[in-house]
């Protein structure tokens, strides 16, 4: 009874708080999004400006599969002027039989300078290589004309190459491997500040002692506080996993079922972990000095980001490492119950631990 | 029996020492008055009663029961000196969070909370938000929670704080009213035409309680001519320089 009135209370403060809901639900869609189109690198557009190359290394480029090119061809210095004043990518000078390309790189942007480059030098190594092929063959007929000569056998074999993708697929987008931990991230940091922040509120307002003074037990306050964010990570789960997949069109492969409840505990640890650091903030500020120091190292950590050496040790330290590895599983590998069952345990037996610690908190206050 | 019942109870909050050995009883129907200056201790000794506090040494009885003590609490309306609200629910939505921790529900709880916002002059205004209330506003609104569980002991830190002198009038009405319906009641307070409205007075300093007894007991025994005079007598310390001439008279310091 008293664990719904204080679940309800906080839903009803949350409804009151319009632009605080607007933060939770509004904002991890536009940071989605976001994410969706700036790490978006497929299908998208250079302007190569060519100043003289072979027909044959031309049309190679502009049938990439993974990138449009434009080609334009310009002098020597019209060419590296283009790409100066931002109108091409690069520039590309190569002789007839592309034994020497000179590629100019806007080197601005790296990761797109990379791309161009290896789109250009693909195109001029499979102008090489057609090149000897054709080499070979007129040697072959040379001699098929001239029997005296000794009979060599010059067999050139393409090496053959074929991907096959275990989990995700060739035009797999950003989201589809970083999307999933992103989405435990968002909840956990959304929790974790406004649980804080209002358990703080709690404290300095005098209501806290007010309930205190009540017939209320130490655990019905922490359990009213659980249930009602747990509310609040539900529907912001709900309309996070909606968004990614059906907006977004990011790969669901497991149940929904899996994923709401690996939010839910992260939702619990993050809350119960709040609500015992804002005992050490004396302001809402105070609360917000948190986000460097349990926030940013849990998202670097978390398996969001190759590590090096060591580090993903320390990663296992962090609650947010497993629901960032509860949740790949799930959203992207499709697995089940089973595969996330020890990540489930180690996020409740951290929130359970948050828990007791805040009982003892609470127990400083009131003996009861 | 006496409702509330402390002995010699000591608090300190880290190395400040804010209560030494402070005796008090309150009798059933009672309206006690706690009186001193700023900082001598009045808010710590009611929360020691409300059971939020604990203190290091010395026993604290309510209702014949050592606090804290759940059920007993159930039975204790408790306001606190800042209003304790929640700025961003309306005035209802605070009476019936906290009418429900307290365990009512239903038409109880409606009801309760119909005669408490009666009692504090509030009606249409329940429907606005806290955030939008005056600062009086909010005081009769936490008034109204700690009237909400019908309780037999009700502790009230400078309740009428920005309350007008009208408003103020019906309040005492409705406490004596409580009062005579066996409900005991503890207030402190600087306004000291309420002072005088109290049965007994006890009078802090420094964390200790300097008198005790009725309003008129402690005028003659200070021998001033009105409360105020004997408030600022117990509660500077005159009284202590007087009856031990021998002391330095630094002690007297306001």
């Amino acid at each position: 009874m008293r664990v719904r009135a204080i679940a309800g209370r906080i839903i009803n403060q949350l409804r009151h708080d319009k632009r605080t809901m607007a933060l939770v639900l509004a904002a991890p869609l536009i940071v989605l999004t976001l994410v969706y189109f700036v790490f978006q690198t497929n299908g998208q557009t250079f302007t190569v400006s060519v100043i003289n190359a072979p027909k044959d290394m031309v049309s190679e480029m502009k049938s990439n599969d993974d990138y449009d090119i434009t080609v334009r061809h310009d002098s020597k210095k019209d060419a590296v002027g283009a790409v100066r004043n931002g109108e091409a990518e690069a520039a590309v000078s190569a002789d007839k039989d592309c034994s020497r390309v000179k590629i100019y790189l806007d080197g601005s942007n790296a990761s797109d300078a990379k791309v161009i480059r290896a789109v250009i030098e693909q195109s001029a190594a499979a102008v090489v290589r057609d090149n000897a092929k054709d080499a070979v063959h007129d040697l072959k007929k040379t001699m098929a004309k001239n029997p005296a000569a000794p009979d060599i056998d010059i067999e050139m074999s393409e090496p053959d190459i074929t991907a096959k993708y275990i989990y995700g697929s060739e035009d797999g987008s950003f989201l589809d491997s970083y999307g999933a931990p992103l989405i435990g991230a968002i909840i956990f940091f959304f929790v974790f500040l406004i649980a804080g922040i209002n358990f703080l509120n709690e404290r300095k307002g005098g209501t806290l002692e007010r309930i205190l003074s009540t017939p209320a037990k130490r655990s019905e306050i922490i359990a009213g506080y659980v249930l009602g964010f747990g509310a609040l990570a539900v529907v912001q789960t709900i309309v996070l996993t909606l968004f990614v997949v059906y907006v977004l069109g990011m790969t669901m492969e497991g149940s929904i079922a899996a994923v709401l409840l690996i939010n839910i505990l992260t939702a619990v640890a993050a809350l119960t972990l709040g609500m015992l650091l804002s005992t050490l903030a004396s302001s809402e500020f105070q609360m917000m000095q948190f986000i460097p120091l349990v926030i940013l190292p849990q998202i670097f950590l978390c398996g969001l980001f190759r590590l090096s050496g060591g580090w993903d040790i320390a990663g296992h330290f962090m609650p947010l490492y497993y629901t960032a590895d509860a949740l790949t599983a799930v959203m992207v590998k499709g697995l089940g119950y089973s595969d996330i069952a020890l990540d489930a345990v180690v996020l409740a037996g951290c929130a359970v631990l948050f828990m007791a610690l805040n009982a003892g908190f609470l127990k400083r206050q009131r003996a009861i | 029996m006496k409702t509330v019942e402390l002995s010699g109870v000591c608090k300190a909050f880290g190395k400040k020492q804010i209560l030494h050995d402070v005796d008090l009883g309150i009798e059933s129907g009672e309206i006690f008055g706690l009186l001193g200056p700023s900082g001598c201790g009045k808010t710590t000794t009611v929360k020691i009663i409300a059971g939020i506090l604990s203190p290091e040494k010395g026993s604290v009885k309510v209702l014949g029961r050592s606090m804290p003590d759940l059920k007993i609490m159930g039975r204790m309306g408790y306001m606190a000196q800042a209003a304790a609200l929640y700025p961003s629910l309306t005035a209802y939505e605070n009476l019936s969070f906290f009418g429900k921790i307290y365990g009512l529900k239903g038409s109880e709880l409606a009801e309760r909370i119909d005669h408490a916002a009666g009692i504090v002059g509030l009606g249409d205004e329940l429907k606005e938000a806290v955030s939008a209330y005056s600062g009086g506003m909010m005081q009769r609104l936490s008034l109204a929670i700690a009237l909400l569980p019908d309780p037999d002991v009700l502790l009230l830190d400078e309740p009428t704080v920005g309350i007008d002198p009208v408003l103020r009038a019906e309040i005492w009405q409705e406490l004596r009213k409580l009062a005579d319906g066996g409900s005991t009641i503890l207030i402190t307070t600087h306004v000291m035409d309420e002072a005088v409205k109290c049965g007994r007075l006890a009078m802090m300093r420094e964390g200790r309680v300097t008198a005790e007894g009725t309003p008129e007991e402690l005028i003659n025994r200070s021998g001033k001519n009105n409360i105020e005079e004997a408030f600022i007598y117990y509660g500077s310390g005159e009284h202590e320089s007087q009856s031990d001439s021998g002391q330095n008279n630094q002690s007297a310091k306001a």
